[in-house]
């Protein structure tokens, strides 16, 4: 048995939360505890043990126990591994770019944009490259929307099309460009091998080639994707899972208005 | 022995329901049968033998399609052709596609033979490999009596590693572990190709091409896994997109025991053009059902672009028209995999009783399908615990309500494609309940006027107005107006138009008719 459960043993923690010294909550703070699971391609066995426990330990767990595992074919085993990380990070010093928005309402919006843009944005929307899921971009575009959030078909002041999926960066650019895209908006669902990011990469580098970088702006979102992460990438912004139709709105319309004040 | 309808059901209504589909069928059907296209010209050549590709890798059937569209002449049939070029020049399809290939030979100069002669010609090459699919088809029933047929659920899991050679690792590993079905996630992209890839393949976008030769390789390695495990492990792949009746071809000559194979799929979600799809899928299930393949219907998609428990009848208005379908193609009750899903929101109130209602109402209205049951994946969070438990309980309608073909939900839907461990874990899940849950259904009535049987009762009635309307306008006029799904598909819009071919008076296609006597069909009319 690894360390923690009903154990006697007095343990050197610090009880208090220190911002400058987060670790992992089990259900003491600062005991630091974690779970890991994963899968060996060797056999089962006392040498597959040791192995993961030793793996483990390259991670900084300390006292790592290996609470279950489980043979998953003649030579791969699966972990479930407990253990208590020794790492600590300075929370203090993070800095961190989520998308900072003051959400407005459908109908907020639609009167922002009347007031202020004086015409219907034009957004298009597509899940891009090879992945074939929808579920994102017909969250944030489609008429019905997502949990009772509205989607930007629905929006007067928005002219919204949903391309799909499966749509090449090429095909997504050619289709932006013939239609005067102000907002393009890129989905991207599962990944395999971290292709969304080369997908998103090389869709920037196709639209700086085009020379329309510039002219429109553009937003990522799926759960894989944070701000920091699209921001890197060349996005001007990008959200996460649980994101509805009027935070991503209000962000291109404000960004929108940005811009045309810089430009003068 | 018909069960008791647990959901108080009115039979003349399903019965009501079923005869407008039928219309709706027959109707389609006459604009079917008076077309073709180049890809079911095509499945003419590979069931003719023609495969391989040319030094640029261009697949031979597709050389030897075009080079008769070129003349203007593909309206009569490739078969007439060919058959006319083996009278002349007394060689296989094969050598004469590799003769046309090298630009040696132009088999519609030749001059005409009388069609007896022709289909005369034909015969030995047409007899030898229908007899490759048929003994594929008594192999099949063979294993599946050797090893006895599985009565629960059968567990079907996907592998997408996109290497067909990795592919095989993951499916022989998921069928030591309980898995029962395998299918091989075609590439990305794939169901636009106008050609069938040839040849092994080790790269793929989110899932392996879809090639004869990558289902020979999975077909031999399950056959391994079957024997050690003394249990009949199916391959599935994906008989959709603009090659439909292609992969049925080379699934039939490979023993593929499922295939995604729907009526409406491509149009709706692939924006194939609905001419193409209507005809090809028509031909496409012919060799399925001659080759006794399982096919899958797409239902499930419906549920997740549209909302399950608004859309619930569309799903089973899709479900009749899909059933008519195949009928006509030759397909046998037990044929039709029919689809539908486990989509409800989690947040929504009594959603549990609604999909159990569904499920079971699928089951009495179609008690002899093989009804394919989809996981949850639209309100898949990431939260893989949570995950966990949505796939337990679509694990537990299944087990109820006892449908026959179980696409297993993974607890990492939505972040990645399954892990090798991701996949024990969900077999692990679904073994669980359905071996303590076995005989529960059986052990349960439905409450008298309770909200399971008012739910089923009103999905059915909506589902008549739905067909009533589509008779009213019929079904391309219907896709036109987006009433599936709520998408929009123009009649001479969407990929693949230019492959369809009105049939000329003088045109045949030898398969389908020698399928369609076998299949008691009557015959080509």
């Amino acid at each position: 048995m690894g360390g923690g459960l009903y154990s006697t043993e007095k343990k050197e923690f610090d009880k208090n939360l220190d911002l400058t010294r987060i670790k992992p909550y089990g259900d003491t703070m600062n005991d630091g505890k974690i779970q890991i699971s994963f899968t060996l391609p060797i056999e089962d066995g006392d040498k597959a043990n040791y192995a993961a426990i030793d793996l483990a330990k390259k991670m900084g767990v300390k006292d790592p126990s290996v609470v279950y595992h489980q043979i998953l074919d003649e030579s791969f085993t699966f972990f479930i591994i407990y253990g208590e990380l020794i790492h600590t990070v300075d929370v203090t010093k993070i800095k961190t770019e989520s998308v900072k928005v003051i959400s407005m309402t459908m109908e907020e919006i639609n009167q922002y944009i009347k007031e202020n843009i004086k015409r219907k944005l034009i957004v298009i929307g597509a899940t891009t490259g090879t992945d074939a899921h929808t579920v994102g971009i017909d969250a944030i575009m489609n008429m019905k929307g997502f949990a009772g959030h509205y989607g930007l078909e629905r929006y007067d002041m928005i002219e919204a099309h949903n391309l799909g999926s499966q749509v090449s960066n090429e095909e997504f650019i050619k289709i932006a460009i013939e239609l005067k895209a102000d907002v393009l908006l890129v989905s991207q669902t599962v990944t395999q091998k971290d292709i969304h990011v080369r997908n998103l990469t090389n869709l920037v580098e196709l639209l700086e080639a085009e020379g329309v970088r510039e002219k429109v702006i553009l937003i990522c979102g799926g759960p894989r994707i944070t701000n920091e992460l699209s921001k890197e990438l060349g996005y001007d912004a990008g959200f996460g899972s649980n994101t509805y139709a009027e935070t991503v709105a209000s962000f291109f319309v404000y960004e929108y208005l940005n811009r045309k004040n810089k430009n003068g | 022995m018909k069960a008791k309808s647990k959901l108080n059901l009115n039979f003349e209504l399903v019965e009501k329901a079923r005869n407008i589909a039928r219309i709706i069928a027959n109707d389609t059907q006459i604009f079917i049968n008076n077309h073709t296209t180049s890809s079911i010209e095509r499945t003419i050549c590979r069931l003719l033998g023609i495969d391989g590709t040319d030094e640029f890798g261009v697949p031979l059937p597709n050389i030897v399609v075009d080079h008769v569209i070129k003349t203007g002449q593909i309206n009569k049939g490739v078969a007439l052709y060919l058959g006319n070029a083996i009278i002349y020049t007394n060689l296989s399809p094969l050598n004469i596609a590799e003769k046309v290939s090298q630009g040696q030979l132009i088999i519609t100069d030749f001059p005409r033979g009388s069609l007896s002669e022709i289909k005369e010609a034909l015969t030995s090459i047409i007899q030898k490999n229908i007899g490759i699919i048929r003994r594929n088809k008594q192999k099949r029933e063979e294993l599946i009596k050797k090893y006895g047929e599985k009565v629960e659920p059968l567990i079907y899991i996907i592998v997408a590693t996109g290497n067909i050679f990795e592919d095989i690792i993951q499916a022989q590993a998921a069928a030591r572990q309980g898995a029962d079905v395998i299918a091989v996630i075609r590439s990305t992209g794939q169901s636009l190709l106008d050609y069938v890839p040839y040849g092994s393949t080790t790269e793929g976008f989110g899932g392996t091409y879809a090639t004869q030769e990558n289902f020979r390789l999975m077909r031999s390695a399950l056959d391994k896994v079957s024997e050690e495990e003394g249990r009949y492990i199916r391959l599935t792949n994906y008989c959709s997109g603009l090659c439909m009746p292609e992969i049925a071809a080379m699934g039939a000559f490979e023993r593929l025991d499922m295939m995604l194979n729907d009526a409406l799929y491509g149009i709706l979600f692939r924006d194939i053009n609905m001419q193409r799809t209507m005809i090809d899928q028509y031909f496409s299930r012919m060799v399925n059902a001659y080759a006794g393949v399982i096919i899958n219907t797409g239902e499930d998609n419906y549920l997740t672009t549209d909302d399950a428990f608004d859309a619930a009848h569309t799903v089973l208005a899709s479900q009749f028209i899909n059933e008519q379908f195949a009928k006509l193609a030759g397909l046998s009750e037990e044929q039709m995999g029919l689809g539908h899903a486990f989509e409800m929101n989690p947040e929504l109130e009594n959603g549990f009783i609604y999909e159990l209602a569904q499920a079971q109402m699928a089951r009495e209205i179609f008690p002899n399908a093989s009804l394919k049951y989809m996981p949850p994946t639209k309100y898949m969070t990431g939260n893989i615990f949570k995950g966990h438990v949505q796939d337990a309980l679509f694990n537990i309608i299944t087990i109820l309500t006892n449908q026959r073909i179980h696409l297993l939900g993974m607890l990492t839907e939505a972040i990645h494609t399954p892990f090798m461990s991701d996949r024990a874990l969900s077999i692990e899940n679904a073994r669980y309940i359905f071996k303590n849950m076995k005989d529960l259904g059986n052990e349960i009535m439905f409450k008298e006027g309770g909200i399971m049987q008012q739910r089923a009762n009103e999905v059915l009635n909506k589902t008549i107005e739905l067909l009533t309307k589509i008779e009213k306008e019929g079904l391309f006029k219907t896709i036109e107006k987006g009433i599936f799904a709520g998408i929009k598909r123009r009649i001479d819009g969407g990929k693949g138009l230019d492959g369809v071919i009105h049939k000329d008076k003088e045109y045949f296609n030898p398969f389908l008719e020698y399928m369609s006597i076998e299949l008691n069909l009557g015959g080509v009319k």
